[in-house]
């Protein structure tokens, strides 16, 4: 899902059940990942021309991304989750 | 350490690119035929065509801080794989550690001598400022082939304000890759936009004028297409003319493994459209996609780094037509269509399945999620019914 806010942020639950938050645009061309992007393990790919990119570090793992993703801190507190900017 | 780079391109930068994020140190050499610096390929058939100018595929900055010696406007004419040694068409000659060629496709032309004036292909920065300006007198266009190329081509003369005419010599567009009924859906965009198609039909020959520009197209069938601007799209052959006596193995492209090392050799390589090579999946392939390119660029790198490749991905590509963005994932040649949902206005999914049910390929329209779901569905080897039933659940039965 996608947070709007001064910077949008994308907040991913992986199959195994953790939670992460990054940007939510693509640092090759903008266009959203918490929206369309897919998961794989902690891996999140951009559906517009495959970039990929770690959700624990933010590093892009390929190109054509090469600028890592911005990743923020996530606290999950009594079901609610809450991104530590 | 030099490794030098045939063919400045996606393939080619993005190599240079993989390379130093791979921390390799030592000297890179980017050869390019062009004058331009590298610049990206999709925008050509897209927005280049609308404004005349190239997208960089690095600014300025940072292709200096990639630290690589680019030879422009030249092009490599030989190679002694023996030696070691590229040749160059200013007679310079290179030596190199590890070479990748990455040299891509040529545009294939109809057959003849040199066509007249007004007659393009797509395939460099040059030739899309050239139609750009052409576009901007309004001339009556015909396009041969309605492939991506040629249909995107259509779009952007349409919204130049030019009459424009398909020629296809299939039955339908696309049926070839895609199967009738989704190359007629897609196909379907151009008579919606004011674009006339003509399927079933090859080109006799071009006609020009005194001045020796083309006036007309004559088809095989006699029919005769007043034509002031001429586009040609009808596929692409692999660049190796200048491989000829090196000894590669060369068949349709480079011969390649599956680490992308031209087979016997063992520091020299290739990437993107002039690679043939053995995807774990899918077998012998050899694919002018551009994310090929750039996943070609990642595995290559790798090789010459010494350090584990990226996986393969299934093929995708994509094509911005008439508004509608359509997506292709894995190889719906490889099997047949088993079902769709929607139409090419209204986000239009299509599934194929090999013989076992398995999905092989996917044409989605207009949405990128559903898109990356038949993705993961093609990488899982997933059955078609499961997808299917997960997309669409109202449509199951």
């Amino acid at each position: 899902m996608v947070v709007e806010g001064s910077v949008p942020i994308a907040v991913f639950r992986t199959d195994a059940g953790e939670v992460f938050a990054t940007a939510d645009t693509c640092t090759h061309e903008k266009w959203s990942l918490g929206e369309d992007g897919d998961l794989e393990g902690d891996e999140i790919v951009c559906p517009l021309h495959m970039a990929r990119f770690d959700l624990r570090t933010g590093r892009a793992l390929c190109l054509p991304a090469m600028v890592a993703l911005q990743t923020y801190q996530v606290e999950v507190v009594e079901g609610r989750i809450y991104v530590v900017e | 350490m030099t490794v030098v780079i045939v063919g400045a391109s996606v393939a080619g930068l993005r190599t240079a690119q993989a390379l130093r994020m791979q921390a390799y140190e030592g000297d890179i050499v980017l050869v390019g035929e062009e004058l331009h610096p590298p610049y990206d390929k999709p925008p050509l058939s897209k927005a280049s065509l609308l404004d005349g100018l190239p997208v960089p595929l690095l600014d300025e900055q940072s292709l200096e801080a990639l630290g690589v010696h680019l030879r422009l406007g030249v092009r490599a004419t030989a190679l002694d794989a023996v030696a070691g040694v590229v040749t160059l068409s200013d007679g310079d000659q290179l030596s190199y550690s590890d070479l990748v060629i990455a040299t891509g496709v040529t545009p294939r032309s109809l057959p003849g001598d040199s066509p007249p004036a007004g007659v393009h292909v797509i395939r460099t920065a040059d030739d899309a400022h050239a139609l750009h300006h052409a576009m901007r007198r309004h001339p009556r266009v015909v396009v041969i082939g309605a492939g991506f190329i040629g249909a995107e081509f259509a779009w952007a003369a349409r919204k130049a304000g030019c009459p424009v005419t398909l020629v296809e010599v299939q039955p339908v567009p696309m049926a070839h890759l895609l199967g009738p009924e989704v190359g007629g859906a897609l196909a379907s965009l151009h008579e919606e936009y004011g674009a006339q198609l003509l399927t079933g039909t090859s080109v006799d020959r071009l006609e020009a004028s005194a001045d020796g520009h083309v006036n007309a197209v004559v088809l095989a069938d006699g029919r005769r297409l007043d034509a002031e601007l001429v586009v040609v799209g009808i596929g692409a052959r692999p660049a190796t003319d200048w491989l000829a006596t090196s000894g590669l193995p060369i068949a349709d492209g480079v011969e390649c493994d599956d680490a992308l090392r031209v087979v016997g050799y063992d520091h020299i390589w290739a990437a993107g459209d002039v690679a043939a090579w053995p995807h774990p999946v899918y077998g012998r392939l050899r694919v002018e996609h551009w994310t090929n390119a750039n996943e070609h660029a990642g595995i290559v790198a790798a090789g010459i780094a010494g350090k584990p490749a990226p996986a393969a991905q299934p093929p995708y590509v994509w094509s911005d037509q008439y508004g509608h963005r359509i997506q292709i994932v894995g190889l719906p040649v490889r099997g047949s269509l088993v079902a769709t949902f929607g139409t090419v206005d209204d986000h239009l999914l299509a599934v194929y399945a090999d013989t076992d049910g398995i999905v092989v390929g996917g044409v989605i329209v207009d949405d990128p999620r559903t898109m990356m779901a038949v993705r993961k569905a093609i990488v899982r080897r997933a059955p078609a019914d499961d997808l299917v039933a997960a997309l669409r659940p109202a449509s199951a039965v």
